[in-house]
């Protein structure tokens, strides 16, 4: 019912005129069972316009772009397309009507040549009605020259690099004559050089007037390329406004959020009391684990009795970080070492025989077997622990079974009862217990408390607490802040998968965080435009919403790329002596330790 | 086509309290029903010669529908059973010469290497189960061929063939050790470490790696397992034909199988094995087509109404899934 009108805005062409506004969403709204992911959200992308769009985990940028995709269907509220309002059934009336998307992963048809990805489904036809292949192959030339993508649009698409394929998807979607054009963490497997030709790419959008939006985590792409930015925070709207007006530090603020966690303020768990008795030597040390694309020379000690926290936005390397010290990410190269002895082959069963456990970040993919039972489910590692000659011992299981679902309060009609069936903080419990039973020395924690209920939350939380006091080195990654900062007696903060800094003591607090979060090599706030690659972005982004500028300022991003692949470190360097200071918390630089070196080598690496 | 579209809804339909029952006692019922209405319809259906032809018949494809739920299992599927029989069919003749246990070993030995290579490409090399069996699939009826010389065997080993039609107190050998079998197999799946490791593979392969779990040893093993139960079921089918015919043994034997675990309630999608019900699947396959049969319908009749069977029991294992 709703395509012809998607349509009919689709075929009058819609010269995007002069407008500013080319999409707008208000009170959009959109429940998943259980969940509201969106909760009337409204926002506007502008013509000519990049946008950033940011949020952490959970935030509900992804239903929003499916929403503004096609994809989902938005449970209330509408969207207008160039003032009027459209309902879009399935994603290729979206795309009809010009919204293009380009995925994290590039989803096109690997074995097809070039050419063909980019004219899929609307070919050029030779008079027999048969695709014109010398036409087709001239035109994707040519519109890859325009991308200066140089590139045999005859070869297969696989043969080419990830970014080259990412290019592809971009000529793909601008050939699509799209207004708007959507991209997810469009730079998160592109190297730096692929990284600086789409940024040139984006330039020309701009240019055409196609209004980008353009979901990253990663906040120097974002201050350099974008002119406005989005923050949505569980689902809600937060901020619209320009980007150069906002600081660094603020904007991580308004991503994180503060939580209201009633339970905890109340002094129902022990978190915040920091003594833990923390034993001298380090009972987990990783030295130097690197992995490409993740992972760049991080180190670290874990002791017992402490609670290690691991900060960083999200795509920082947390979670990456905590299965490579669990054995479950490939490494480049790096050492673990458990109470002196280093794991000489690292897998996830020798971590754990060494006894290091991961409470995965993903419960139901990566946790639960959610057709077997809460026994089955606790018992699962253990298994070859409580059986004789490969033959379970009920008996054994059953012991064990019980003393944890009493120890932590697990609610099951009966052990038998499949976990599928849990809520969510209940199968948390379960895969505590599952490691909890194997009697670890090391407890990698990937955010224990998300998705469940208050008070499964305050429990979880009291056990880690207990379970240091015990003696358990734990490490606990949570983008709660303040369970993070109330939970940890040291945290170490990532960022690009490098440590970007360590907070101890009184360091451990929020304004300190922040600080550490935000900072990077202090590139300064856009308008100042200093860099030249900042410079020619910046300014059209200042005027791009006057289709006017775009004449004046078409040669300039030529030379743009001609500097080093990453100009951005390199032309900053009057704050080397200290990057925080020009930030907000002043009293927060001490833990940044080598704030200089870090940025640089983590540029180079991506 | 937009109509079309949203498929998501047809699983918020409401729920009748009664396929969870049918789910799990319908393949047993199924066959009592049968049994019940060749009691009153089909004259000589429940005699004790009958029955014994049924459950001989049944045997082989029972046999090989144990190693395939162990696949299935695992979220996989095993196509090469049927070339895994001709193999060990074609093997079995050219060793007999060193005595009769000899040339077994040697006949489940080739079981174990086609399963080797099938389990090695899942597991280790990460093809999918389907293209990785395929191969074998294939390529093992063509090995079988060339180690036979295309030809047909005649047996004449008075143990082997002894194998194909002795009894043990009354009961026929082959119906003996598939009956066995069948409880060493579920014996295995409930009880063991490695059973329950198999069922947590299927049911969530990362989450199980994670765990610690040795994933790729236990694919391989089950497998190989599935390998030599068909190598097994080929023995058994060669000693009852008396003979060695690595052409036809073991035909399509691979949907049988697959036929039989799906009936018998095994999700294809892993994490559940359902062994009784493995086995009482294949003898519900086996008494609807002998009813038929009985009753002068044409063996494209036995088909059509054994299509219709599985397609109610993937509907009733999709139900089971969405719970």
């Amino acid at each position: 019912m709703a395509s012809p009108e998607a349509a009919a805005s689709a075929a009058t062409g819609e010269p995007p005129s002069l407008t500013p506004t080319v999409l707008e969403a208000r009170g959009v709204s959109k429940r998943f069972p259980g969940v509201v992911a969106l909760d009337d959200v409204s926002f506007t992308l502008r013509a000519g316009e990049t946008h950033a769009l940011v949020g952490e985990n959970g935030a509900g940028k992804s239903t929003l772009i499916k929403v503004l995709t096609g994809v989902h269907r938005p449970d209330g509220g509408e969207l207008l397309l160039s003032g009027r309002q459209v309902h879009f059934a399935r994603p290729f009336e979206a795309q009809q009507a010009g919204i293009s998307t380009i995925y994290q992963e590039v989803n096109l048809v690997p074995l097809m040549s070039v050419a063909r990805n980019i004219f899929l489904g609307r070919e050029p036809r030779t008079r027999l009605g048969l695709i014109d292949f010398r036409r087709m192959h001239s035109e994707a030339a040519t519109l890859l020259e325009g991308f200066r993508v140089t590139v045999d649009p005859r070869l297969p698409l696989h043969t080419l690099g990830v970014g080259t394929q990412q290019m592809v998807a971009l000529a793909r979607a601008v050939s699509v004559r799209a207004q708007v054009v959507i991209m997810d963490e469009p730079t998160s497997s592109l190297e730096p050089r692929e990284v600086e030709t789409l940024f040139r790419v984006i330039g020309d959008l701009r240019r055409q007037n196609i209004a980008v939006l353009y979901v990253s985590h990663r906040m120097d792409e974002l201050y350099r390329i974008c002119d406005r930015v989005t923050v949505l925070r569980d689902g809600r709207h937060i901020h619209t406004g320009d980007l150069a007006d906002l600081e660094r530090v603020q904007l991580v603020s308004m991503m994180l959020g503060r939580e209201i966690t009633e339970v905890r303020r109340h002094g129902v768990t022990s978190f915040g009391d920091e003594g833990h008795d923390i034993a001298r030597k380090p009972v987990l040390t990783a030295h130097g684990l690197t992995s490409r694309h993740s992972l760049d020379d991080i180190s670290l000690d874990l002791h017992p009795g402490e609670v290690l926290g691991l900060g960083g936005l999200l795509g920082s390397g947390r979670s990456e970080t905590a299965k490579a010290l669990a054995g479950a990410l490939a490494l480049d190269k790096g050492t673990i070492s458990v109470a002196g002895r280093v794991l000489r082959r690292i897998s996830s069963a020798s971590a754990i025989r060494a006894g290091i456990s991961l409470l995965p970040e993903d419960r139901k993919a990566e946790g639960i077997v959610p057709g077997l039972s809460v026994r089955e489910n606790i018992v699962l590692a253990a298994l070859p622990r409580l059986s004789r000659g490969g033959i379970v011992s009920r008996k054994r299981q059953d012991r064990i079974v019980d003393i944890f679902m009493k120890r932590l309060r697990i609610k099951a009609s009966s052990p038998e009862q499949k976990v599928g069936e849990l809520s969510g903080g209940n199968q948390q419990k379960v895969l505590l217990a599952r490691w909890l039973c194997l009697e670890p020395k090391v407890l990698l924690l990937d955010e224990p408390t998300r998705g469940i209920d208050v008070g499964a939350k305050a429990e979880v939380q009291a056990l880690i607490d207990e379970l240091a006091q015990e003696g358990l080195a734990v490490l606990l990654i949570s983008s709660d802040i303040e369970e993070l900062i109330e939970g940890s007696d040291r945290i170490v903060v990532l960022r690009g998968g490098a440590t970007a800094g360590e907070l101890t003591g009184d360091q451990v607090s929020e304004a300190a965080l922040f600080a550490v979060l935000a900072d990077h090599a202090p590139a300064p706030a856009p308008p100042e435009g200093e860099t030249d690659a900042d410079s020619d972005a910046d300014a059209d982004a200042g005027g791009g919403a006057h289709a006017a500028a775009t004449d004046p300022l078409a040669p300039a991003p030529a030379p743009a790329p001609a500097p080093t692949p990453d100009p951005d470190p390199a032309p900053t360097p009057a704050p080397t002596p200290a990057p925080v200071p020009d930030q907000a918390a002043g009293d927060a630089h001490a833990p940044a330790h080598d704030p200089a070196d870090d940025p640089a080598v983590k540029e180079d690496l991506r | 086509m937009t109509a079309h579209a949203p498929a998501a809804p047809g699983r918020s339909l409401p729920r009748l309290p009664g396929p969870a029952w049918f789910q799990e006692y319908g393949v047993y019922a199924a066959v009592a029903a049968l049994l019940l209405f060749n009691a009153f319809f089909t004259e000589h259906f429940l005699t004790a010669d009958n029955l014994r032809t049924q459950l001989i018949q049944v045997a082989p494809v029972v046999i090989v529908a144990l190693g395939m739920a162990l696949v299935i299992g695992t979220e996989g599927v095993d196509l090469s059973v049927g070339s895994a029989m001709a193999l060990a069919a074609a093997v079995l003749p050219l060793y007999l010469g060193y005595g009769l246990v000899p040339a077994l070993l040697i006949a489940l030995l080739a079981g174990a290497v086609v399963g080797a290579v099938n389990g090695t490409l899942v597991s280790v090399v990460g093809l999918q189960p389907i293209v990785a069996t395929l191969a074998l699939f294939v390529g093992g009826r063509g090995i079988a061929l060339v180690m036979a010389d295309g030809q047909l065997k005649q047996i004449s080993n008075p143990d082997l063939l002894a194998l194909g039609t002795g009894n043990f107190l009354g009961i026929p050998l082959v119906v003996l050790i598939a009956g066995v079998l069948a409880l060493a197999v579920a014996f295995l799946v409930h009880r063991t470490t490695f059973g329950r490791q198999v069922v947590a593979i299927g049911g969530n392969r990362p989450a199980a790696a994670l765990a610690g779990l040795p994933v790729k040893r236990v694919l391989t093993v089950v497998y190989i397992l599935c390998g030599v139960l068909a190598a097994l079921a080929g023995i058994l089918a060669t000693a009852r034909l008396t003979a060695s015919d690595p052409s036809s043994l073991g035909n399509l034997m691979e949907l049988s199988a697959i036929t039989a675990v799906v009936v018998g309630g095994t999700p294809l999608s892993g994490g559940s094995i359902r062994v009784l019900g493995t086995v009482a699947g294949a003898l519900l396959m086996q008494l609807l087509r002998a009813t038929l049969v009985k009753h002068d319908l044409p063996d494209s009749t036995a088909q059509i109404a054994q299509a219709a069977i599985i397609i109610v029991a993937v509907y009733v294992a999709r139900e089971r899934r969405s719970r």
